[in-house]
C-alpha cells in the first residue's frame, strides 16, 4: 500500500516539475506570440482536456512500442523501453496533464500585460532579466494553480496509466490502480483507506492553495 | 551644444508619423497636441519601445537608431515616466527605486542621491511601504524618482498627470516644478493640458496628426497669433524677468523684462536672478492714457500688434511692450465692446495695465532667455 502511495507521489512530483520547466516557456510563447498558427499549438496543448484518456493511452502505446519508429529509435539508441515502465508513465502524465499547468500560467502571463515589461525595459532590464524579475514573480498565482492542478490531476489519472503502464507493483501500480484492484477483489477496507486518504489529501491541497492565493492577493492588490 | 536629433518618418500601425527636429538638451520640452496627434507614439519611438523603420535618432552624437542600427530600450540612457505609474506590485517602494538604479550601475548604498531625491519628491516616509498602500499621486512621485535615480541622460514623461484626479494633480505639480528648477538633463514632456505646458515647459513642440506644426520657446509660442494658445479664452503670457532690486518698505521686487519693468510683491531672490512670470490675459487691461491715478502698479506703454478672436465672447489683444513695441509680447483680454468704443487698431500705442503677475512656482530659469519674436509675428 505504501509502495503505491510513494510511487504516485514520485510520479506526480516528477511530472509537475517537468511540466513547470516545459510549460513555462510554452505558456510565455502562447501568451506573447501573435502568429495565427499559435492557435493550432494552443488547441494541441488543450487536447488532453477533452480527449478520452484511453484514446490518448492507446496512441501513446502505439508510438512508444519498440515496433514503432520512435519506440524503436529509443530502444536502439538509448536502450529505453517506455511501455509498462515508470518512465513511460512520466511521459504519458506529462502529455496528459500539460493543459492543466500551461493554461493557468498562460493566463497569468496574459494578465500581466505588456506594461510592466516595458517599464522594466526602461529601467535597463534585458529581456531575460525582465522575464525572471518581473514576469515570473507577477505570475506567481498562475504557477501555484498550475502546479497544484498538474500534481492533483496526475495523482488522479487512471485511463492513461492502465493503457501504457499496466499494473506492475513498484513500477506502474499507482494509487488509482491500487484502489481499482482492491475494489475488484472486494477488499473494501483497503479501498476505503486509500480513497479516504485521497479525498482528505486533495481537499487539503486545494484548501492550502486557496489560502496562499488569498494571502498573495492581499499583498498585491 | 549637445542636442537630441530625431527624424521619424513612417507608418506605425495605422498612424503616420512625420517629424524632424533637434532640441537642445536642457530644460523641459513639451510635446503638445490634441489626443491622437502622435505625441505618445513619438515618445515611444524615442524610448525604443516602438520601432519605426528608417528613423534616425541620436543624443549628444550617440546614435540610437540609424539604418539597421537599433539600440534596444534597456540600453538607452533614458528615464521614462508612464501615464500609469507602473510600479512593480511584487516589490516595495524602496525595491522599486533600486530596481533601475542597480541595473544602471548606480550604487544604492554609498549615495545620498536616493535620500535626497526621496526628500525632494516627498516620499521618504513611504520607502518601506507596499505599492498597493500608496495613493495615485504618491505612486507617480515614486515612479518619477525611480526614473531619475538611474541618472538618465534624457527624461521622457508621457502625460504623467493625466491618470490622476485634480487633487492628486495639484499635489504633484509643485514637485514637478521643483524638479524642473533643479534638473540638469533634458526632459521631453508629453501633454495635452495647456496649463501643464504653461507651468512646466521651456520649449514647445506642437504636434498635429503626426506632423510637427510649430516649435519654439515657451514665451514666443504662447504669443504666436497663428497658434491656438494666444487665442484661447484663458490665454496667458509667460515671460522671464531679471530681478533688479527689492523695496523693503513696500515689499516689492522690481523685475526687468524685455521692454520695461514690473513690480511684483515679495522678495524674489538676489539681484540678477531670472524669474519666470505668468500673466493671465484677463489680468491685463488697456488704457488710452495714464491721466487718471490707478491702484494698478504696473502700467506699461505698449503697441497693439494684432487683435485675435477667441473661442469666447471677448477678444485677445496681442501687444508688444515698449513705446515702440520693441519688447516682449503680452496678451490682454478685452470685450468686443471696448475694442469698438476705444477704436483699437493694430499699430496703435496704448498702455497695458497689469493687475497681477504670478511667479511660476519656485521657478528660477537657468539661463537668460531672449524673447525674440519670430517673423510670423511681424506679418
Amino acid at each position: 500500500m505504501t509502495e503505491a502511495i510513494l510511487l504516485t507521489l514520485k510520479l506526480a512530483g516528477l511530472t509537475t516539475l517537468i511540466l513547470l520547466l516545459v510549460g513555462t516557456p510554452l505558456a510565455w510563447w502562447l501568451a506573447r506570440n501573435r502568429t495565427w498558427w499559435k492557435e493550432i499549438i494552443n488547441a494541441l496543448v488543450a487536447l488532453p482536456l477533452v480527449l478520452p484518456p484511453t484514446v490518448l493511452g492507446f496512441y501513446l502505446l502505439l508510438v512508444m512500442s519498440p515496433q514503432s519508429a520512435l519506440g524503436g529509435f529509443l530502444k536502439q539508441t538509448f536502450g529505453i523501453t517506455l511501455p509498462f515502465t515508470f518512465e513511460g508513465l512520466v511521459v504519458g502524465s506529462v502529455i496528459y496533464s500539460l493543459p492543466f499547468v500551461v493554461q493557468p500560467i498562460r493566463n497569468a502571463f496574459e494578465a500581466i500585460g505588456s506594461a510592466p515589461m516595458e517599464v522594466a525595459a526602461t529601467l535597463r532590464a534585458s529581456p531575460l532579466d525582465r522575464f525572471l524579475t518581473v514576469a515570473l514573480p507577477l505570475a506567481r498565482p498562475g504557477f501555484l494553480s498550475g502546479a497544484v492542478l498538474g500534481f492533483a490531476h496526475t495523482v488522479g489519472e487512471f485511463g492513461v496509466v492502465l493503457m501504457i503502464g499496466g499494473n506492475l507493483p513498484g513500477e506502474t501500480k499507482v494509487l488509482s490502480i491500487a484502489i481499482y484492484d482492491h475494489v475488484e477483489s472486494l477488499e473494501w477496507s483497503q479501498a476505503h483507506i486509500l480513497s479516504g486518504g485521497m479525498l482528505a489529501g486533495s481537499f487539503l491541497l486545494i484548501f492550502a492553495m486557496m489560502l496562499i492565493e488569498k494571502r498573495w492577493g492581499r499583498l498585491h492588490r | 551644444m549637445s542636442t537630441l536629433n530625431a527624424r521619424f518618418n513612417g507608418q506605425v500601425g495605422d498612424f503616420r508619423l512625420n517629424v524632424d527636429f533637434a532640441i537642445p538638451t536642457q530644460g523641459v520640452t513639451a510635446l503638445f497636441g490634441p489626443s491622437g496627434c502622435g505625441k505618445t507614439t513619438l515618445l515611444r519611438c524615442i524610448a525604443g519601445l516602438t520601432r519605426l523603420p528608417g528613423a534616425e535618432l541620436s543624443l549628444n552624437g550617440d546614435s540610437w537608431q540609424q539604418g539597421r542600427r537599433f539600440l534596444p530600450t534597456h540600453k538607452r540612457p533614458i528615464g521614462y515616466v508612464f501615464q500609469e505609474p507602473g510600479l512593480f506590485a511584487h516589490l516595495n517602494v524602496m525595491k522599486n527605486l533600486s530596481y533601475g538604479m542597480r541595473r544602471a550601475g548606480v550604487k544604492t548604498e554609498d549615495s545620498n542621491e536616493l535620500g535626497e531625491l526621496a526628500e525632494l519628491m516627498g516620499i521618504t516616509h513611504l520607502l518601506q511601504r507596499q505599492v498597493h498602500a500608496l495613493s495615485g499621486g504618491e505612486r507617480q512621485r515614486v515612479a518619477i524618482a525611480r526614473a531619475l535615480l538611474m541618472r538618465p541622460k534624457l527624461l521622457l514623461m508621457d502625460e504623467p498627470l493625466s491618470a490622476l484626479d485634480q487633487d492628486n494633480k495639484n499635489e504633484i505639480l509643485p514637485y514637478l516644478e521643483q524638479l524642473h528648477a533643479q534638473l540638469e538633463i533634458p526632459v521631453l514632456y508629453v501633454t495635452h493640458d495647456r496649463r501643464e505646458v504653461e507651468r512646466l515647459a521651456d520649449r514647445i513642440l506642437l504636434l498635429r496628426e503626426g506632423e510637427l506644426l510649430a516649435q519654439g520657446e515657451i514665451g514666443e509660442m504662447l504669443a504666436r497669433p497663428d497658434l491656438p494658445f494666444a487665442s484661447a479664452r484663458d490665454a496667458v503670457t509667460v515671460l522671464d524677468g531679471r530681478v533688479l532690486h527689492f523695496d523693503v518698505r513696500y515689499g516689492l521686487s522690481t523685475l526687468q523684462i524685455d521692454g520695461g519693468t514690473l513690480e511684483v510683491p515679495d522678495t524674489l531672490g538676489p539681484t540678477g536672478v531670472y524669474k519666470r512670470l505668468r500673466i493671465a490675459a484677463t489680468d491685463v487691461s488697456l488704457a488710452q492714457s495714464l491721466d487718471h491715478a490707478s491702484t494698478i502698479l504696473n502700467r506699461l506703454p505698449a503697441v497693439i500688434w494684432k487683435i485675435l478672436p477667441t473661442d469666447g465672447s471677448s477678444l485677445n489683444v496681442l501687444l508688444r511692450i515698449g513705446n515702440m513695441g520693441e519688447g516682449s509680447a503680452l496678451l490682454a483680454s478685452v470685450t468686443r465692446k471696448s475694442v469698438e468704443s476705444m477704436n483699437l487698431q493694430p499699430g496703435q500705442s496704448i498702455y497695458a495695465q497689469i493687475k497681477g503677475a504670478s511667479l511660476l512656482g519656485s521657478h528660477t530659469t537657468p539661463h537668460p532667455r531672449q524673447h525674440r519674436m519670430t517673423p510670423l509675428l511681424n506679418s
